[in-house]
């Protein structure tokens, strides 16, 4: 264990290099410009490689491209520059390239607020591509939880075959925390499945129990397709709804098989809460100040932090929902995780929205405030 | 077996993906038998040859060959081919990419990569159309001529492919015909050899598109129209500006040294104190 004074940027950085992180491309952004420097100076330290490419469509491109030739690769961004890796996080999605994108939220639309924080892109993160696509989203809350998300996220996209969002704030990206480093042995990391039958034998996108295709790296021997068409088992393009279905069910099946291993959430005093704060990145730390003050005060608040927003944490929500009398989402948006709770809610509990869209971060005491209105 | 059906057996998906999309008359599969020979005669592995397109007629060239391709998304082959070489050196990363891909929606990569100079071989077919969606113009439909997109004709002016990568700093430049194939053997055999990037551009021809929208005949007229007009370059050094107007200057354009980025991130992993660890295979 090493302490130290880190920001939420600067704990990415390690969390990617220790998850095996060795390629990054990026384009330079506020507020998540700190992870490019970090890499920069930390990959060629350890034989990785940092480039900054020309813009984010091109970023996007260059971690695909090294991931399939074998290396863990990643990118950091911000609002305007997660809206131009749309196009190749979809590319990534349907052939399965795992990587890692940051996105700092800072507040929109457009160039927006750009040193300002905000959770605006909740929406985009799950459906800001095109076409229906299986993705992960994961929202840290702390800076040492930066590190552990990247490791997680890292993990996800090996296991899964899959880009994962660490989906940030630039709160949380900019505070500084003491974390303590753990030691790389006593870190679970996880390693794409690479084909290990001889390369004739090898049928790159064929389904399995597990749903997720062996990955073989371009260069290893195992001479193959990848498109951003539809495909057949051989990576081959193909028009055959026969083909098409299959391959877009597993497509979807094989996060919605693993929900489980999946969606983390971190309840807080939500046993017996009959008032439940859902909330997630920084507006997570102010509700859970705001649940300790009302407990102090004999109300029966708890908080339910979701860290995966996508696939969204549907059964925990639910269950807070059949408990809860009342359940306050408070968001730096105009409410978007707050539908999400709506309409997995179905009518159980009474549903409070609290929305803040002015650049300043909701308080503790305006969630309090909340909590006591609704009482 | 006579050669041609050896390499056909040796480097194309013949048993797998076949009939191809193209048009009959199409400039792609000479273009195709240029690249196959070219890496034949080198004499690199199937293993390490990786072929990367964008989006467009040139972009399905990769799912007919057999090597590690990947089709990417309109316009960024270059930035995956940049990934995947930087990931492993080892690869020889070709990019087959269209004029409309590689110079209007790509533009921005294209002139990048060349500035940067990894060692990558970048090969545009320019066939002055955009051919897949239906003959729309693109950057290199030259002024006054007709597109679906410029039904009365097309008022802007046209990218010199080859003119621009010189300018963006590529160190290997050559520009062939479909028409020239030896040549284009040569060319695309000296760009891949080339450490650094290096373009080629092919003139091509697409009869169904662009000859059909400026009465141009069939693919055999616009062949024979290659013909008339390439002019090699050693001899359009000793012509006027008048004369080469509206000829294409075809042969070795620019051929110099540079250091190459994968030999300047070498230094910089000394200078960071990096354990030598082997890029291969990770």
């Amino acid at each position: 264990m090493k302490a130290k004074l880190l920001q939420g940027n600067e704990a990415i950085v390690e969390g990617a290099l220790a998850a095996g992180c060795r390629f990054f491309a990026g384009y330079p952004i506020t507020p998540s410009t700190e992870i490019a420097e970090g890499l920069a100076l930390r990959l060629p330290q350890v034989g990785g490689v940092f480039i900054q490419m020309e813009d984010e469509l091109a970023s996007m491109g260059a971690i695909i491209g090294a991931s399939l030739a074998g290396a863990k690769s990643m990118t950091a961004t911000s609002g305007p520059g997660f809206s131009l890796m749309q196009e190749n996080i979809g590319f990534a999605s349907e052939a399965e390239i795992p990587c890692v994108v940051v996105n700092i939220m800072r507040g929109g639309p457009s160039t927006g607020l750009p040193t300002s924080p905000s959770q605006g892109d909740v929406m985009q993160s799950r459906w800001g591509t095109h076409g229906d696509h299986p993705i992960i989203v994961l929202s840290p809350s702390t800076v040492m939880e930066c590190f552990h998300i990247t490791v997680k996220a890292f993990n996800f996209s090996e296991k899964y075959r899959t880009p994962v969002i660490i989906l940030g704030d630039e709160v949380i990206a900019h505070m500084r925390e003491k974390v303590e480093l753990p030691n790389p042995e006593g870190l679970e990391i996880i390693d794409r499945i690479k084909p290990t039958m001889p390369p004739e034998w090898y049928i790159p996108y064929e389904n399995n129990a597990r749903g997720v295709p062996a990955m073989a790296s371009f260069g290893s021997g195992y001479r193959y397709h990848v498109t951003g068409l539809i495909h057949d088992v051989r990576g081959f393009p193909t028009s055959r709804p026969d083909e098409i279905e299959p391959f877009m069910h597993r497509l979807i099946q094989k996060i919605e098989k693993n929900l489980k291993d999946i969606q983390i959430v971190d309840p807080f005093m939500v046993e017996d809460a009959e008032i439940t704060i859902v909330a997630y990145g920084c507006v997570a730390r102010s509700a859970k100040r705001a649940v300790i003050d009302a407990r102090k005060r004999g109300i029966k608040a708890g908080l339910l932090r979701l860290v995966t927003l996508w696939p969204f944490p549907r059964v925990y929500v639910e269950k807070v929902a059949e408990q809860s009398k009342v359940i306050i989402v408070p968001e730096m948006n105009m409410g978007q995780i707050s539908r999400e709770v709506k309409r997995v809610n179905e009518g159980r509990s009474r549903v409070i929205t609290l929305n803040k869209v002015d650049s300043n971060i909701i308080t503790p005491q305006e969630v309090f405030k909340k909590i006591r209105e609704v009482l | 077996m006579p050669d041609i059906t050896k390499l056909i057996h040796n480097y194309l998906r013949h048993d797998k993906k076949f009939p191809h999309v193209w048009c009959p008359g199409c400039g792609n599969g000479i273009v195709l038998g240029s690249l196959i020979r070219a890496i034949d005669n080198i004499g690199l592995s199937k293993d390490d040859v990786v072929l990367v397109s964008g989006i467009g007629c040139s972009g399905r060239m990769p799912v007919y060959v057999d090597f590690n391709t990947l089709h990417t998304t309109h316009g960024r082959a270059l930035t995956f081919a940049t990934g995947i070489k930087l990931a492993n050196p080892k690869l020889n990363v070709i990019v087959v990419m269209g004029d409309g891909d590689a110079t209007a929606i790509g533009g921005n990569h294209f002139i990048h990569a060349a500035r940067r100079n990894i060692d990558l071989t970048a090969i545009i077919i320019n066939n002055n159309i955009y051919g897949m969606t239906g003959g729309q113009y693109s950057p290199t439909t030259p002024y006054g001529k007709r597109a679906t997109t410029a039904p009365y004709n097309n008022i802007e002016h046209s990218f010199k492919i080859a003119e621009l990568a010189i300018c963006a700093g590529a160190v290997f430049v050559g520009r062939g015909t479909v028409y020239h194939t030896r040549l284009l053997d040569e060319l695309i055999e000296k760009a891949i050899l080339k450490k650094g990037f290096g373009v080629v551009e092919i003139v091509s021809h697409c009869p169904v598109q662009y000859g059909k929208l400026n009465k141009l005949g069939t693919a055999v007229d616009m062949m024979k129209w290659q013909k008339d007009n390439a002019i090699r370059v050693e001899k359009a050094k000793k012509m006027t500006k008048d004369e080469l107007e509206g000829k294409i200057v075809i042969g070795i354009l620019a051929d110099k040294e540079l250091p190459i980025y994968q030999d300047e991130y070498e230094k910089i992993w000394e200078k960071a104190g990096a354990k030598k660890i082997a890029q291969e295979g990770k």
